[in-house]
């Protein structure tokens, strides 16, 4: 028995299904009932049952990629804001190896740096690193935040909504997992990016998103929309899309952080976007 | 130990903010000289004699107005009494914290309660039941829910509307009693409609009703208090740089027209 | 001096052998809430329930920055609940008092077996309740808003909560006592549960009930509970355009 229809918004402790059903994310087992935990929207996919948050905070997870700004300077280390229950920490060792250097000569206090999530320990301290080849420090553009869960919704399916912003606003954008987004263009291009960026987290838990969006831009822009096929099926579109590194190689960095490859795979990252903390709301 | 969470802003929001004022324009479109959507709702609470809800963009204060009858000052025994006080409550914004008022809140309240005082918007005279014994002493109350910047304007344009909305009982002197008459209510003596009009200084510019944004990197304040006529009746800079005297007799001049704008809100 | 008040609009309480509004004794006051009221705020929530009105907020889960609350293996849930000096007939002095201090730690009691705090070890998620005006039963419409606040703020739950009063009043077992009824009245019960389970997770009285009219009068709240709990659905539902 199903007791909600796909994409319906719901709130904690509604019933969604019996046990036939599998309890995916955003979703708990109780007396043989699968339950929402969030206000979200139900999403069906064969027998798997989850519920995709509408509003949610960041967790950082080792692998992420995130935006963060420098709050403080320690001995040996920068201290930084990611938009998350939990700082992070920049070590000193990450930028310069083994020489000594005064910190805030490289980064100081209201930086912002993209950067990658290296380890989550058991109390929850998250220590950061620059070591990637699109990571450092960001110079001029402008930031705006949107809920983390809606950051999949924002990059579009391979990276769809997110280059068409790209494409028609001619700004760089690189969206951080923890929901900070960097923007950098013509100023008045940053802030059509931005009213656009805005509007996709507004709505998206709406269909035909990618549409009204290129409408927009259209509008915003004053030419008309290109015409493109229509979209395929919208309805995957409440997918959980597996995150893509978003970035330019355009991007200043620091002169310190040395270039190295990314040392993780890509496959790394879209595991952290799929529902894999199943586990800990299961009642059993 | 507990920190107090400072936000410290992005050096590129900043750089960006800045930018786009010295270029003319504002990041969420406004003209320097433009409010952004303003409401004033009065009467919204039923137990308060006065009270009214003003939001300015998203920035939102509750004002309440509660009349009691004491004893007036002794340097001022046939005048009623005025109090304002302000809670910067933790929901309005992730750093303010509860307690006891801090300087801002405090700042907050003495702004408002100076340019209704100055600007004699209540008459205090009709406020005296019996002179050196009883007067009405009018607790003003500013509750703010939610802070995305500009609370000076708000509090004096909300805490206005909220006057405007307060009855008293009326009162009868007999013998040696006061009788306070609930049945027949009358309004707070209203004489003036004085408001506040605050700008920000950025990048070398004057902006009008500066955002969270804008308030988080500007470089000095300036509100102004204005009554009908164009007189001044209060004024508070802030901030942490100077202003110049002609940036100073240039706001008054705009503070004149948007003063005068602002009391369009008021019923 | 002496001060002589005349006002003849103030209730004598004899009216409250028929309810006011000729309201059923299993009947709650108008009811009305709002989810995502507040812009900075995480999660929000405004209700009014009768002559009630109050505001809930949420932020969080974030950092927790007093080390000595902290938990290891979950978030701790603070609670404040305030009324405004205005909220009542007679200015309230700002500030906390005991009255308030034992509410917040009602509410934040009544809220915690709901809310999945494990998720987020060492973090704080902070419940503030603001009682804009107090008509009687301000602590449960708290709880109940508080419930759609920390949902709006995306905080996962096992359920909502809601709360309601129940009561005696003028010999009769009623449901959502009015300021009045509560006043006049000989027995206060506010309870708080979980609509879905039933769970109570929070329960005061003060009066005097005898075991029988205590059953009927924790029936009645139980059975109130499903329309407030609809009253959530539609107010987070709306917030969505649904």
């Amino acid at each position: 028995m199903i007791f909600v229809e796909d994409k319906e918004i719901v709130i904690p402790g509604d019933i969604l299904a019996d046990e036939e059903y599998h309890s995916g994310r955003g979703t708990f087992k109780e007396n043989n009932k699968i339950c929402s935990s969030l206000v979200g929207l139900v999403a069906i996919r064969d027998k798997k049952i989850s519920v995709i948050p509408l509003q949610s905070k960041y967790i950082p997870k080792r692998g992420d990629v995130v935006i963060g700004e420098i709050t403080d300077i320690r001995f040996s280390m920068w201290n930084l804001d990611i938009n998350s229950p939990y700082s992070g920490f920049l070590p000193a060792s990450d930028v310069f190896g083994k020489e000594k250097k005064e910190l805030n000569r490289t980064f100081d206090v209201g930086d912002v740096l993209f950067l990658r999530v290296v380890d989550v320990d058991e109390v929850k301290k998250v220590k950061l690193g620059l070591k990637g080849r699109e990571l450092g420090k960001f110079r001029g553009g402008i930031l705006i935040n949107i809920t983390p869960t809606k950051v999949p919704r924002l990059i579009g399916k391979k990276g769809s909504m997110i280059n068409m912003i790209k494409d028609e606003t001619r700004c760089e954008v690189i969206v951080g997992q923890n929901g900070v987004v960097w923007v950098k263009g013509e100023p008045s291009m940053e802030r059509v990016a931005e009213k656009v960026i805005n509007i996709i987290e507004e709505q998206a838990h709406t269909s035909g998103l990618t549409d009204r969006v290129r409408d927009m831009l259209a509008k915003f822009l004053g030419h008309e929309p290109e015409d493109t096929e229509p979209e395929e099926n919208e309805a995957e579109e409440f997918e959980i899309i597996p995150i893509e590194i978003e970035g330019s190689d355009e991007i200043e960095e620091s002169e310190e952080t040395v270039e190295i490859e990314i040392s993780e795979e890509l496959g790394e990252v879209e595991e952290s976007e799929k529902p894999d903390e199943i586990k800990e709301f299961k009642e059993e | 130990m507990v920190i107090k969470m400072v936000h410290i802003v992005p050096e590129i929001i900043k750089e960006s903010v800045t930018n786009h004022i010295k270029n003319g324009e504002r990041t969420d479109g406004r003209a320097f000289d433009e409010y952004r959507d303003i409401i004033v709702e009065p009467g919204v609470v039923g137990k308060a004699e006065g009270s009214a809800r003003v939001k300015i963009g998203n920035t939102q204060i509750m004002i309440g107005a509660k009349p009691q009858l004491g004893t007036p000052f002794n340097d001022t025994p046939t005048l009623g009494v005025l109090m304002t006080n302000t809670e910067l409550l933790p929901m309005a914004a992730p750093n303010f914290e509860a307690g006891p008022p801090d300087e801002n809140s405090v700042e907050l309240s003495r702004v408002t309660d100076r340019c209704i005082r100055e600007g004699q918007v209540v008459d205090l005279e009709k406020l005296c039941v019996v002179q050196g014994e009883k007067v009405w002493m009018v607790f003003l109350d500013l509750h703010v829910l939610d802070y995305d910047g500009n609370l000076i304007d708000a509090a004096v344009l909300g805490s206005v509307a909220a006057l405007m909305n307060t009855k008293i009982p009326t009162t009868k002197l007999e013998g040696d009693e006061i009788v306070l008459d609930y049945d027949n209510m009358i309004p707070l003596p209203i004489n003036e409609k004085a408001l506040m009009c605050t700008f920000a200084k950025i990048g070398g510019e004057l902006l009008i009703d500066p955002s969270l944004e804008e308030e988080e990197i500007m470089g000095a304040r300036l509100s102004i208090g204005m009554a009908e006529d164009g007189s001044i009746c209060a004024m508070q800079i802030g901030g942490a740089e100077s202003m110049t005297k002609e940036e100073i007799l240039k706001a008054i001049s705009i503070a004149k027209i948007k003063t005068a704008e602002l009391r369009t809100y008021l019923p | 001096m002496n001060i002589i008040i005349t006002n003849n609009n103030l209730s004598t309480g004899t009216e409250t052998s028929a309810r006011a509004n000729n309201r059923a004794f299993d009947e709650l006051r108008n009811l009305k809430i709002e989810a995502g009221v507040l812009e900075r705020a995480d999660g929000s929530a405004y209700l009014e329930m009768g002559g009630n009105k109050v505001l809930a907020a949420v932020y969080g889960p974030r950092e927790l920055f007093v080390r000595r609350l902290m938990q290891p293996n979950k978030a701790v849930l603070r609670c404040k609940y305030n009324m405004a000096p205005f909220s009542v007939d007679d200015r309230k002095r700002p500030g906390p008092d005991r009255r308030s201090v034992e509410i917040s730690k009602l509410t934040s009691e009544a809220l915690t077996p709901a809310v999945f705090l494990e998720k987020f070890p060492r973090s704080t998620i902070d419940v503030y309740i603001e009682v804009l005006e107090a008509e009687g039963g301000t602590r449960c419409a708290g709880i109940t808003a508080a419930s759609v606040a920390l949902a709006d703020a995306g905080i996962p739950m096992k359920d909502m909560v809601v709360a309601c009063a129940a009561g005696k009043s003028d010999g009769n077992v009623v449901l959502d006592l009015s300021e009045i009824e509560d006043k006049e009245g000989e027995a206060d019960l506010p309870i708080a549960l979980m609509p879905r389970t039933g769970e109570i997770t929070l329960i005061q009285m003060d009066g005097h009930l005898t075991e029988d009219e205590f059953k009927k009068a924790m029936d009645l709240a139980i059975d109130g509970r499903m329309k407030i709990n609809e009253q959530q659905k539609t107010a987070i539902k709306n917030r969505y355009g649904d």
